[in-house]
């Protein structure tokens, strides 16, 4: 019991908010995770649906012979499949996109400390340039020019993002690297790669785990936004932004359900992960400890 | 017989927008194999900068601007980088002030020690483990087997220290340099500290370079010591002699605000005045505003005169006390 995960539980149990996010965030990731198994129709398969089920309200029971229990959109799609479906998409690409951020700026951040003087600034005025645009803005040039499809997605997400990990990497790394561990370390004939994987990236690692929490959620819905304007995925296979989209245009017809309940899903995965990550930062703060 | 460590007229200085630090000027000692010498001095004396020109670790805008440092022979001043690096932790270790940051937070005893001694052999993780365990057993560290897989916090201050300075015994090093290892320290553990030390260079051979402020704990460790003052060697000589009867004011001065020789209830005798900066050094002896012998001949800067076994930096010595 005295290992340190058990320590960093019995702190997080405290606080009773993040418990129940992470429980929200653990049944939706298991939900995405056996999204085939739980859902009733694969919303991705054109064959399956039937236009004649279209814009059905919740409750309604379709031509397949099941309740659609959160209404149809404008294709026929069950929307509580498409849901699950599309919660599985955002997931996927959220947490890809933030480790490949995260790899990244980690790298970059600690390499341009690592070698310090015109690398380090030449580096660190790259990350500090892009992040005065807005990443929104960032994300959606690039998607509208790689185009659609999943990698391409990513590629954007990371682009919009790596510079957030960067610069936290850059300011823990900066700091390990003048302590004097490091310089005894550098001082022998210990290969950098050795110094910088083994002394200095381990103690970087709280500020960016907190980083990574919230930049997943970031992702997420930066991957929304995007398909919500068009630009993310292929419609064949809509993630929860598209799902809003598309219903989009029905809402003044009081066809409320083909957006709100994508958007209710969104908005309940992305707090949650804030929730989380909020109580990760106090936890790992040292100035917070009690 | 030959020294281990031979130090010349070793000049250390920093060169910075406000002018010419000299923080070492011609420093020059001998150290034989398995020998301690105590240097000496308040803060800014030039101790430490005089420790780490011997490992060649002064970064710019500090240089090393004249002088030798020859280990077992080898010249080290003016050495190429990869070549110093291949030699330090080997050959020559150093012990820092400060354990808790010498080790590194995130990371086991055993890792730390099995990188360090990576960094300059190739070693399996059995022989890491049990040369390691070896180590720490040198330096008195109990269960050294499950301490091994603690983290730095686990430890105390004095188990720190005493890991850091297992880390400096891996490799066995000819030399080890220690740079105030004590002064963080509660007293007893420093006792306990010196101790230790006494032994394991007897034990081993190792040489020391005991850099400290505090003569206490020099002279129960140095078989000789040397006083700096403002970047000089001020006096040197046998531990012994040198604590009988100083020769220089300055050293006179430092032993007589040892809280240990003062008499209850009276105030602690002090050096007036501070150490002067080193940018500016008056002409002459440098501790001249400060002293009471000074007169006019101070103006001129003292030769180091050498009197058999000890030397000093003054116009004015003091006399011989009589022995008792």
């Amino acid at each position: 019991m005295d290992h340190p995960f058990w320590r960093i539980w019995a702190e997080f149990r405290e606080n009773r908010t993040a418990v129940v996010a992470l429980a929200v965030v653990i049944v939706i990731a298991l939900v995405a995770l056996l999204a085939p198994l739980i859902a009733p129709q694969n919303p991705y398969d054109l064959a399956k649906l039937v236009l004649m089920d279209a814009r059905r309200p919740p409750g309604y029971i379709g031509s397949n012979g099941y309740m659609h229990i959160l209404g149809t959109d404008a294709q026929g799609r069950d929307l509580f499949s498409a849901i699950i479906y599309g919660l599985r998409i955002s997931i996927q690409i959220g947490v890809l996109a933030g480790m490949v951020a995260l790899t990244f700026g980690a790298l970059l951040g600690t390499s341009a400390a690592y070698f310090g003087g015109r690398t380090e600034a030449f580096i660190m005025r790259i990350v500090d340039l892009q992040l005065s645009f807005p990443a929104i803005l960032l994300a959606l040039m690039l998607s509208a020019l790689l185009g659609k499809g999943m990698m391409q997605l990513v590629a954007a997400l990371v682009t919009a993002q790596y510079a957030y990990f960067a610069r936290t990497a850059h300011g823990a790394a900066s700091v390990e690297r003048s302590k004097d561990y490091v310089e005894a370390a550098l001082s022998t004939p210990l290969p950098a790669y050795i110094v910088v994987f083994r002394h200095i990236l381990p103690n970087c690692l709280p500020p960016l785990i907190v980083v990574a929490t919230v930049q997943i959620a970031n992702s997420i819905s930066l991957e929304a936004t995007l398909s919500f304007l068009g630009l993310g995925l292929p419609p064949t296979e809509p993630s929860l932004g598209m799902l809003i989209a598309n219903g989009f245009q029905y809402m003044m017809s009081g066809r409320y359900w083909i957006s709100i309940y994508p958007g209710i899903a969104l908005i309940v995965l992305i707090v949650a992960i804030n929730l989380v990550g909020d109580q990760v930062r106090d936890q790992l703060n040292p100035r917070l400890k009690r | 017989m030959s020294a281990l460590l031979e130090v010349r007229d070793l000049t250390t200085h920093f060169i910075t927008r406000a002018g010419t630090v000299k923080a070492v000027e011609s420093v020059s000692f001998d150290l034989a194999a398995g020998d301690v010498v105590g240097l000496v001095g308040e803060s800014g004396s030039g101790k430490s900068v005089t420790g780490l020109s011997i490992l060649g670790l002064i970064d710019p805008p500090g240089r090393i601007v004249a002088g030798s440092v020859r280990l077992a022979g080898q010249e080290l001043v003016g050495l190429d980088r990869e070549s110093l690096r291949t030699l330090r932790g080997r050959r020559v270790a150093m012990v820092f002030q400060d354990p808790m940051s010498m080790l590194n937070p995130v990371l086991t005893i055993a890792t730390q020690m099995r990188l360090a001694l990576e960094a300059h052999e190739r070693v399996s993780k059995e022989a890491a483990r049990a040369r390691s365990i070896e180590a720490l057993t040198a330096v008195r560290i109990p269960d050294a087997a499950q301490r091994l897989d603690a983290y730095p916090h686990q430890f105390s201050g004095g188990m720190r220290q005493r890991v850091a300075i297992a880390i400096a015994l891996l490799h066995r090093p000819a030399l080890i340099v220690c740079d105030e290892p004590t002064t963080a320290l509660d007293v007893s553990i420093q006792a306990q500290i010196l101790t230790e030390m006494r032994s394991l260079v007897r034990d081993l051979g190792t040489a020391l370079i005991w850099i400290s402020h505090d003569l206490a704990t020099v002279s129960s460790l140095a078989s000789r010591i040397l006083v700096m003052y403002a970047g000089r060697i001020i006096e040197e000589g046998p531990t012994a002699a040198v604590l009988r009867s100083p020769r220089h004011p300055y050293s006179r001065g430092l032993l007589q605000s040892l809280p240990s020789r003062a008499e209850p209830g009276r105030d602690l005798a002090q050096i007036p005045g501070s150490t002067p900066s080193l940018l500016k050094l008056a002409e002459g002896c440098a501790f001249r505003p400060r002293c009471g012998e000074a007169t006019d001949i101070c103006h001129e800067m003292p030769a180091l005169e050498r009197h058999g076994a000890r030397a000093y930096r003054c116009h004015h010595p003091l006399a011989t006390e009589a022995r008792s």
